[in-house]
């Protein structure tokens, strides 16, 4: 046999249905060895064509599809397309409002980071550590599901407002939740950071320079832990976030170690801004008075984006007037922060694909849309 | 805006010939307006004044022409600026922005899958979402397909 | 023709062993995991679900037994066994009770060491012959992997042979004394640890680590030949448990009667737990972490701890 028949790459096919791929995400892998020599991302498994759907909608009627795109943290899209939608059509927000979404919004930064913590340990073969940290979203879920009826897709963030009001009791609820938090968040920091596997696991593995970070357009903890400081409550000081101190977490090597713990150090912040928050919250109304059904926004542009759990997540809407948006865009994090596993996954070896795709914390309903 | 962001857009503007430089339009502190022939050229001057990141590019399907939509953002200038760029609606076709901001790539690729705008010399000119074999663009507003069932026009 | 007759028989005794080996050992993990976990485990089937397993081996009996189209069918489906006899072979030299085995003969400890390392040929095979890129890079890592931890394992057990003056695992038993606790602790580490990967278990389950090769050279089987692979695993476990209860621990510390008896089944079940302990603690190693923990870490203990032996049984 010629000397070519043994220096074949070998093509594996990961997904879209692999334990690892957190969802529909497919990985073509040329493999020279061990050794990943390409990774082609082969996505859209879960397109299910929002932007277009969004069209054929009410603007009211599109808050329902956005808790579709980042089925994790729900309550961003929700809330970055209400702001959207309240820049194009100058709508207000109540005060106490803009308090309950900075309550809701980093209740699920902890709830989704939990998911991809538990994850980055469930990728490296540690299982109980995605148990742990799943006890720690549940207690996130079941105070959202107090609030506003539903564990994942919430709607719960509308044009000039939020759907309820928090219940009776619940602000003490989540603020003696918010003072046990920490001790499991802390536990769960000794259970993977601490292990001696789990550190050489993650370290060294997929590192990416503060320069590489900027340039291939990653955002979020993806992006701070590499060391860039881009936090979109710190830099567009949206809603009440300027109200309320907390520190933007930044790693140093910008390896999966410190991407993933980022997003831990960033639940303790998440404590404290809810803490805060709670203890600011006025009484008040929750809706904006007057809101017509069908919201029909000046012909114009209109763009926000908030820091969501992933990263900046932008909505760009274009209205013609009507009562139905013309053109609707998500940007969204996780599409671009997955796109760099082609970039990161070279020179490393398999069992290091997992690790390094879990730490970009895709979430394949915001990649696809 | 500050005086230096204002002054950096100013010089832009009067270096390229077809730029025409409008203030905020709802998606970012500044907008410019370019023709395709000039893109690149601006963007490479864009990226050298500190535009280093590349937020998000899309397309709007306005029927007469496809407006394509850049939002940059510069940490060292603090301020952000939209790049609008309009093509014909039949067979748009301008350059990859791929090269200067790598972030361009899989965008780029989504504009390309949704839109069907070609983008010379970019380095993956595949669909993203959509199968290869996909007939159309599906957010162009004319796209028809046997599969797509349109609401009735209730309101 | 007699001893034709009772071999059968003794055959038939231990495979039904075997069999409850494993069934208690599944649920024992599942239980133990299960609280580790903050949950419960198996609850619903039998008192603290005893009987979960033998329904979930009722289930696997039945279900369809899938071979793939491309697949190299006689070796695939003969592979479960290849990988089950030798494993299963282990337990005949066990000394169960002092002075006695199943199969006594001089070299039983080396047999023990030997003969379920054949497992790696039919891992090797039934990845190979199931023509799935997972299932070769599972079968290779399971070879690559047993061939390397088969060495600090065999020469943490020389240590013993050589304190003992005997080969046999009988004897080992016999000859045991009380300080060897102390002076072969590292020895038993080093057994210990191997014997985890010999039996790819967390840390070491690269061969069928799920998170990158979904289940590894056992990826398209399934119904019962799926379940020999899982009975394998776990049978290895209890039997490296036992014996190592049975050597390093002199049975039950040597003390005869019943007080003994009960003592090495405590050893052999603390050590199943301290083995499912483990895998539900740590993640995964990487395979150059692996192969370097092997031949940089344990093997070099091994070494030293054999010169310690040596030195101490000259003295």
């Amino acid at each position: 046999m010629p000397d070519q028949e043994f220096n074949q790459e070998l093509v594996v096919n990961v997904g879209p249905q692999h334990p690892s791929t957190h969802g529909v995400g497919r990985i073509l892998l040329n493999l020279d060895g061990d050794i990943v020599r390409k990774a082609e991302l082969i996505i859209g498994h879960l397109h299910r064509g929002i932007e277009k759907m969004a069209e054929n909608r009410t603007y009211l009627q599109v808050v329902p599809l956005t808790d579709r795109l980042d089925y994790v943290g729900s309550m961003y899209a929700n809330w970055a397309y209400c702001r959207a939608v309240e820049k194009a059509a100058a709508i207000d927000v109540p005060e106490r409002a803009e308090y309950l979404r900075v309550i809701v919004c980093e209740m699920q930064r902890i709830a989704s980071h939990m998911m991809s913590v538990g994850s980055s340990g469930a990728d490296s073969g540690a299982f109980t550590v995605f148990v742990y940290a799943f006890d720690l979203r549940e207690r996130i879920v079941e105070l959202f599901e107090q609030l506003c009826g539903a564990r994942l897709t919430y709607s719960y963030v509308r044009p000039g407002g939020v759907a309820f009001d928090a219940p009776d009791g619940w602000a003490d609820a989540v603020l003696a939740e918010m003072r046990k938090l920490p001790t499991g968040l802390e536990e769960l920091d000794k259970l993977l950071f601490g292990n001696v596997i789990a550190r050489g696991r993650l370290k060294g593995v997929g590192i990416m320079s503060t320069e590489q970070a900027i340039a291939w357009g990653a955002t979020g903890p993806v992006a701070r832990g590499s060391g860039v400081a881009l936090d979109i409550r710190r830099q567009d000081a949206y809603s009440v976030y300027p109200r309320i101190g907390f520190d933007v977490v930044v790693g140093d090597n910008g390896d999966a170690y410190d991407r993933a713990r980022c997003r831990l150090l960033e639940c303790f912040e998440s404590v404290r801004i809810i803490e805060q928050a709670i203890t600011q919250m006025p009484e008040g109304p929750i809706l904006t008075d007057g809101i017509p059904r069908l919201i029909a926004p000046p012909k114009g542009d209109a763009y926000a984006r908030i820091e969501s759990a992933r990263g900046t997540l932008g909505v760009y809407t274009v209205s013609d007037g009507g009562a139905k948006p013309y053109r609707v865009h998500f940007r969204s994090p996780a599409f671009c922060n997955v796109s760099l596993i082609s970039r990161l996954a070279p020179s490393h070896v398999l069992s290091d694909l997992g690790v390094i795709l879990g730490s970009l914390d895709p979430v394949f309903g915001e990649v696809d849309r | 805006m500050t005086t230096t962001f204002a002054a950096t857009m100013a010089s832009i503007a009067e270096k390229f010939k077809s730029a025409v430089l409008a203030d905020s339009d709802g998606v970012a502190d500044a907008c410019i307006r370019v023709e395709r022939e000039e893109l690149l050229g601006l963007a490479t001057e864009l990226a050298a004044k500190g535009f280093d990141q590349l937020e998000m590019v899309t397309a709007v399907d306005y029927r007469d022409r496809i407006g394509l939509i850049y939002r940059l953002v510069s940490a060292t200038l603090s301020a952000s600026l939209v790049v609008r760029c309009d093509l014909p609606a039949e067979q748009p076709r301008v350059v990859s922005l791929a090269g200067i901001w790598p972030a361009a790539d899989s965008q780029e690729r989504e504009v390309l899958d949704l839109f069907g705008v070609a983008f010379d010399g970019h380095p993956c000119p595949k669909r993203i979402f959509l199968p290869d074999d996909f007939c159309g663009h599906p957010l162009r507003k004319d796209f028809e397909s046997p599969t797509l069932i349109r609401r009735p026009d209730l309101i | 023709m007699r001893s034709y007759l009772f071999g059968v028989l003794w055959g038939f005794a231990a495979a039904i062993l075997i069999a409850l080996t494993a069934l208690f050992g599944v649920w024992w993990e599942r239980k133990v995991a299960g609280r580790m976990q903050m949950r419960f485990g198996p609850q619903q089937a039998g008192p603290a679900g005893v009987l979960q397993t033998l329904a979930d081996t009722v289930k696997l009996v039945v279900k369809e037994d899938i071979t793939p189209n491309l697949a190299d069918v006689p070796v695939f489906k003969l592979m479960p066994y290849l990988v089950f006899v030798p494993s299963a072979s282990a337990f005949a030299v066990i000394p169960f009770a002092n002075g006695w085995a199943p199969f006594n003969t001089e070299a039983s400890a080396l047999f023990f060491l030997a003969v379920p390392g054949m497992g790696a040929l039919g891992m090797l095979l039934a990845g190979w012959a199931s023509h799935n890129t997972y299932g070769s890079l599972g079968g290779v890592r399971a070879a690559a992997q047993l061939v390397s931890y088969e060495l600090p394992r065999t020469l943490s057990v020389l240590s013993l042979v050589v304190l003992a003056g005997t080969t046999s695992a009988v004897g080992i038993r016999g000859a045991w004394q009380w300080w060897w606790i102390v002076v072969l602790a590292p020895a038993f580490a080093v057994y210990f640890i191997s014997s985890i990967a010999e039996v790819n278990r967390g840390p070491f389950d690269l061969p069928e680590a799920e998170s990158e090769l979904v289940a590894g050279y056992f990826v398209d089987y399934s119904g019962i030949r799926w379940a020999i692979f899982m009975m394998v695993e776990y049978s290895g476990i209890v039997a490296a448990s036992l014996f190592g209860a049975a050597t390093f621990l002199g049975g039950g510390l040597g003390i005869p009667g019943p007080l003994g008896v009960l003592l090495f089944v405590a050893f052999t079940v603390a050590f199943t737990t301290m083995m499912i302990w483990v895998k539900w603690s740590f993640p995964r190693l990487r395979p150059d972490q692996l192969m370097s923990f092997a031949w940089k870490v344990l093997t070099p203990v091994a070494l030293v701890q054999l010169l310690v032996a040596g030195v101490v049984s000259a003295l």
